[in-house]
């Protein structure tokens, strides 16, 4: 059964540019659907409109036309079955590491007796342990980022929406991120969607990946490399995973950039 | 490599000089010597000064020493302090919530927005006349001047800070689901704290201003009241009394704000903060 089902999304922007009026159209008829424990990526070049797309999912962005559903339920507006990691991680400057996670286990309805014994949790998971009373502006890029992870992760979504969420970590760290992803899926079998422009961490991470172009779905490739993928290593030496990231390649290769602008007259 | 680097070990050198710090002179301390050389300068210049047009440090100091114990200096402050303070805390207490409401929601905005945008930007001085006919001369009619020229900068103030609040930041308010009390509460306002201290710290100067020129126009009390009457009995040391006395208490003033906003919006100082050389 499908658990996450984008049905024929479209999705236009209005703006003005030197007086004159443009609609980009971000997003044209994107259907895909994603079964239950599934982990799909989203690539594409830049301005393909990917981010559009997962916030679309997470009701921050309401499509011009089309339909989603999460769950067999119509998305309209944001819920706790859906955790975001933003592409930028947006943690809020005034809260610490730990009052950022708590402020998203508190919107949830988590008991406050328990929200620092969650955060720390969390923390630990993402090996920010050490920094649970620093402010965002005190810490890394990177270690912003992994808060974000948290942060998505405590509330425990059964949908988990990542915009480029290893973009800008080390590759140490983003290895073992993308470990700590793999191994809380084997365990909670959640959804997972995200987006990459890293071939390697799309083959690796997904089962299907989504590459986009201009706005629609230009061809969704089955990954097949079996899990439980433990042994990165191993993998990533093996003759299927050098196939499929050939293939990702030359179809994101093949892919444009933006969407077109459309002037209209009016 | 090199053949003196096989020989030294690296580590302990450094370790055994720890980097010296050259001594850097504290803030306040620069101030403290910028008002004595200018103190200086100016009581240097007495011999040329007519005490008439003008006056110099050591008679100011005299004269505030004698008007405080004939008890002139006092009783002035405090006329002059308590519609001050009452203007300006109706000010504040009133300009900060209606700037946050006209922030939020655009339809007070399109309805009252263009009223505050007026008070702000027209010499509400003007209205004096009116005033005093309306208040009279006394306590009532100085407050409602200082709170009339206070109120719009605060109020302009927050309003402008909640449309400067990042969008991003009250999406992800949105997205973990809390509440609009919440978002208000924990996104919004922190972020606008700094744009309110701002206005108050701007309404120090703004109420400052509007209290001596109330006490010019209307009776002739408080401090505007010592400048006036010295200034006219020709009496400059005197007139610079309460002048110097206005300005160091709009100075500790506004520090005072200062002091209040790094202690509820640390994070602030720490974001913005800059280490000039
Ligand atoms: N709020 C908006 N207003 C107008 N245009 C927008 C808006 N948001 C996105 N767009 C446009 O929609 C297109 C898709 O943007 P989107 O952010 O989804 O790209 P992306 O695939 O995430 O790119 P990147 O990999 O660089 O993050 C772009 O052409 C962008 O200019
Ligand atoms: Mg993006």
């Amino acid at each position: 059964m499908s658990h996450v089902q984008l049905n024929r999304i479209s999705k236009s922007f209005s703006l003005r540019v030197d007086g004159k009026p443009q609609t980009i159209h971000a997003l044209r008829d994107v259907s895909f659907e994603i079964a239950q424990g599934e982990i799909v990526a989203l690539a594409g070049p830049s301005g393909c409109g990917k981010t559009t797309c997962l916030r679309i999912i997470m009701g921050l962005e309401t499509a011009t036309s089309g339909e989603i559903t999460v769950g067999g339920r119509r998305v309209s507006g944001c819920g706790h079955d859906r955790g975001m990691v933003f592409q930028h991680a947006e943690l809020l400057p005034w809260k610490t590491a730990a009052e950022n996670i708590k402020f998203a286990l508190a919107a949830k309805g988590v008991a406050s007796s328990e929200l620092d014994a969650m955060a720390a949790r969390y923390l630990e998971l993402v090996n920010l342990g050490h920094a649970a009373n620093r402010r965002p502006h005190q810490l890394s890029g990177g270690m912003r980022q992994r808060i974000g992870i948290a942060r998505a992760l405590a509330i425990d979504p059964e949908v988990l929406l990542m915009d480029e969420p290893f973009g800008a970590l080390d590759s140490q760290t983003r290895e073992t991120l993308q470990m700590e992803v793999l191994s809380i899926h084997q365990r909670t079998r959640k959804t997972v969607i995200f987006v990459t422009h890293d071939l390697d961490e799309a083959v690796l991470l997904a089962d299907r990946v989504v590459v986009m172009s201009q706005g629609s779905v230009q061809e969704i490739i089955s990954v097949d490399v079996p899990r439980p993928r433990e042994d990165i290593r191993a993998i990533i030496a093996s003759t299927e995973f050098m196939t499929k990231r050939a293939r990702i390649w030359s179809a994101l290769h093949d892919a444009k950039p933006r969407p077109p602008i459309l002037e209209s007259a009016a | 490599m090199s053949q003196s680097t096989d020989t030294a070990p690296l580590a302990p050198i450094a370790a055994a000089r720890p980097v010296a710090r050259a001594w850097r002179m504290p803030d306040w301390m620069i101030t403290t010597i910028s008002i004595l050389v200018f103190l200086g300068l100016w009581e240097s210049a007495r011999d040329h000064i007519d005490p008439l047009f003008a006056s110099y440090p050591s008679a100011i100091l005299k004269a505030a020493w004698r008007m405080t114990l004939n008890g002139r200096l006092p009783d002035a402050l405090w006329e002059s302090a308590q519609p001050f303070l009452a203007g300006y805390a109706l000010a504040a207490i009133l300009g900060v919530p209606i700037g946050l409401l006209l922030g939020r929601y655009r339809v007070l905005q399109a309805a009252f927005g263009i009223y505050v945008t007026a008070g702000y930007s027209t010499p509400l001085i003007a209205l004096v006349p009116l005033l005093l006919l309306w208040f009279g001369l006394g306590f009532t009619v100085k407050t409602v001047i200082i709170f009339l020229l206070t109120f719009f900068p605060i109020c302009i103030n927050s309003w402008a800070g909640v449309r400067a609040v990042p969008k991003s930041l009250v999406e992800v308010g949105t997205a973990f689901c809390a509440s609009q009390q919440t978002i208000m509460r924990q996104i919004v306002l922190p972020a606008v704290l700094p744009y309110i201290m701002a206005g108050l710290r701007l309404g120090v100067g703004k109420a400052v201003i509007a209290m001596v020129i109330a006490e010019f126009l209307t009776a002739i009390s408080g401090l505007g009241g010592v400048i006036m009457s010295s200034a006219n009995a020709f009496r400059t040391a005197d007139m610079f009394v309460p002048i110097i006395l206005i300005m160091v208490l709009a100075v500790l003033l506004t520090n005072f704000v200062e002091w209040i906003e790094r202690r509820i919006a640390p994070w602030q100082t720490e974001l913005t903060g800059h280490d000039a050389p």
